[in-house]
């Protein structure tokens, strides 16, 4: 192939993608984007279990008397309508130790892929945010959720989805999440998703025998807003470790991209069908006047 | 001949509306044992629904954060329109495959399917937190295309009214407009290939809807198969509901029937039957195909494997022996049998993805609340008691003598 031809083809080949890549969508954005989502790191061995961001939480989200309750040694708590937040404590092979439960903000999020009405958004900055007057509340961001975090208020006859929001508000207005600027011992760092997987990097090189050497959120699900690091395995640490790194809304990519190809090649295709059983059905009524 | 179209037109819509009024009044007797057990539910059901829309749905229901879809999600739209897929499948066979031997049964079938979307629907409104955003994905405010639900969304609404054209002759012919009528009919032809390809879509957009639950759903279960899984099914999950209908109403409305459609049916039953076991043959095969592909065998010998496998022995593989046999040997009873089975397997099929082996790793489980059952219940008597006045009132079963002009124009159309 001389190298004329290689440009022309090599241009087509790359023009031809141009529709594919051009119809860019929400839950899928470009590189480019993905660099500067915010986003915070969490450091397990930093952690005390004083429960601040728990308490900060609450009061950010407009639920300041709700007595969170305390926590015991390998029983889960989970987040719920009134705590968005919630830290459970790991007995594991190096000791106790304390995780933040809370929205991993995915970078593909399956909650906003579920959503037929965009009230569940990932916004540029990152954050994971949920639209009231978009909401018809039919509860598949719940279903589709591998982190089981979005929670509905099924106690209210205006039902309100519930998660954290990585303080979306606050950000906007210049300040920190309520949970980082509260943590005491600086176990939550807020920066942008690369600086952070740069910085949690950095502490793993520089003191590996005090890390266990991987990045919970660095790709799981396609990788997400929230990154741990922590000194044991993170299946100690009630983490799901079986998640794929494929990004959930991708396995029905294949499914919406042939709705449109059945849309357009099935009614001619029973048109055919239809044409010729017409004509069978006349040649059969002709065979039977014959005899 | 437009301008006398419109002049009847006027003229019918003003007779309509009386006419309306005094066909509202029942016919026949009103107390009757079906009638007092109906209005009963109906009215225990209204009133959960009242509780439901002021309190919030925990107050009737037992969905929890960990299983928010249950049994009106799982049952009541799921498998319910597995139920009414027959519509697409014997419009297919009567417009698109000229299989005339069917013609009679087009009627009951497009207006069963019609009835059941629409009151599957309004299940779904009683399930959705805030029904009256449901607009939303419609009027375009917010579209979220590229979620599965919202095609479902549109899919299902587009299809309604589908059905609806589907079945406006009859409509037409009840209050007696000819011109309305023959135009309908023109239109059929189209509605209908549209009708198939909507409901190809949705039916498989129901089981694509949980393609994003792969670390919830078992993995038995779960397969990237699965929306086609979901549309085959549908197909002898619709025809079976068909061959279960035409007996409950062959009994129930029988003076409604000509001789003629007495003399057919057993005719009927038996090629639907013979359907069932060939659409089957190909289901079973895909879920063995399936089963091998998903790598997920070593589950068969735990408790939720046992209960896969009991689905496609007792309710996948044994209605298909069943059909095969009876379509065979001539045996009506037995094709009925196999029908009612094969239903119930598409039951325990729906609900295993939606609520069985949905959160198989969690040890939280749900169970449908006495409400949840009550109001779906009341969804279905609600419809019968729709159906029944419908049918009574309309020609569902025998169309009028001047058919074989129809027929002509139908052909015209296509």
């Amino acid at each position: 192939m001389d190298r004329r031809s290689f440009v022309k083809t090599v241009s087509l080949i790359g023009l031809s993608t141009i529709p594919l890549t051009a119809k860019s969508k929400p839950g899928t954005s470009k590189p480019s984007d993905k660099k500067e989502f915010k986003a915070i790191l969490v450091d397990i061995t930093r952690c005390e279990g004083c429960q601040s961001c728990e308490y900060a939480c609450l009061e950010a989200n407009g639920n300041p008397d709700f007595e969170p309750d305390d926590f015991e040694v390998n029983v889960e708590r989970k987040t719920s309508v009134d705590q968005l937040t919630v830290i459970n404590a790991y007995d594991t092979s190096k000791g106790e130790f304390y995780v933040k439960k809370q929205c991993m903000h995915c970078n593909q999020p399956a909650c906003v892929a579920a959503c037929l009405t965009n009230a569940m958004e990932k916004t540029k900055e990152g954050p994971v945010i949920w639209h009231a007057d978009k909401c018809m509340g039919c509860r598949f961001c719940m279903v589709s959720c591998p982190f089981h975090i979005p929670k509905f208020e099924y106690e209210s006859n205006n039902p309100r989805i519930r998660k954290c929001t990585m303080c979306a508000d606050r950000l906007k207005e210049g300040e920190l999440p309520a949970c980082v600027e509260n943590c005491p011992n600086e176990a939550l760092v807020f920066g942008t998703r690369r600086e952070l997987l740069e910085e949690a990097k950095r502490r793993i090189y520089q003191n590996p025998d005090d890390y266990h050497h991987e990045i919970y959120g660095e790709d799981v699900v396609g990788g997400t807003s929230y990154l741990y690091i922590s000194p044991v395995p993170f299946e100690e640490l009630g983490f799901n470790t079986e998640l794929e790194t494929e990004a959930l809304p991708k396995t029905t990519t294949g499914f919406l991209h042939g709705v449109p190809v059945i849309e357009t090649l099935l009614p001619p295709f029973l048109l055919g069908i239809a044409a010729a059983a017409k004509w069978k059905s006349k040649k059969t009524e002709e065979v039977e006047d014959e005899e | 001949m437009k301008n006398n179209m419109k002049k009847d037109l006027k003229r019918d819509a003003k007779n309509f509306l009386k006419f309306f009024l005094s066909e509202l009044k029942p016919k026949g007797k009103l107390l009757t044992p079906f009638n007092f057990i109906a209005a009963t539910i109906i009215f225990l059901g209204a009133v959960i629904a009242f509780f439901r829309f002021k309190d919030g749905l925990g107050s009737v229901t037992n969905l929890s954060q960990e299983y928010p879809w249950g049994l009106w999600i799982g049952f009541d739209v799921i498998t319910g329109v597995a139920f009414a897929g027959g519509a697409y499948v014997i419009t297919f066979m009567v417009y698109i495959l000229r299989m005339k031997k069917y013609d009679s049964i087009v009627r009951i079938t497009v207006l069963n399917g019609l009835l059941s979307y629409m009151f599957y629907a309004g299940a779904l409104l009683l399930d959705l937190g805030k029904p009256w955003n449901v607009i939303n994905p419609i009027i375009g405010n917010s579209f979220g295309m590229n979620s599965v639900m919202f095609l479902v969304a549109w899919h299902f609404a587009l299809y309604m009214i589908a059905e609806f054209l589907e079945f406006s002759p009859a409509i037409a012919e009840w209050f007696g407009s000819k011109k309305l009528k023959k135009w309908l009919h023109g239109i059929t032809f189209a509605t209908v290939i549209i009708g198939i390809t909507l409901s190809t879509l949705h039916q498989a957009g129901l089981g694509a809807l949980f393609l994003m639950t792969k670390s919830k759903l078992h993995p038995l279960w779960y397969t990237e198969f699965i929306p086609i899984l979901f549309f085959v099914s549908s197909i002898f999950a619709g025809l079976s509901m068909v061959i279960v209908e035409g007996s409950i109403s062959k009994r129930v409305f029988s003076n409604l029937m000509s001789p003629e459609h007495h003399h057919t049916h057993n005719d009927i039953v038996f090629g639907l039957g013979k359907i069932c076991a060939i659409v089957m043959y190909v289901y079973f095969f895909l879920k063995i195909v399936v089963l091998f592909h998903s790598h997920s065998m070593h589950y068969l010998d735990t408790p939720l494997g046992l209960w896969y496998i009991s689905e496609m022995l007792f309710f996948t593989l044994l209605p298909l022996a069943m059909f095969t046999y009876s379509v065979r040997h001539r045996k009506g009873n037995m094709i009925r049998a196999a029908a009612i089975l094969t239903l119930i397997g598409i039951v325990i099929n729906r609900l295993n993805v939606t609520i069985i082996a949905f959160n198989w790793n969690l040890p939280e489980r749900y169970y449908p609340s006495w409400q949840e059952i009550e109001l779906t219940l009341a969804v279905i008597f609600l419809e019968i008691v729709v159906l029944r006045w419908i049918v009574v009132r309309m020609p569902v079963f025998n169309e009028k003598k001047e058919s074989r002009e129809d027929k002509i124009s139908i052909t015209s159309a296509s």
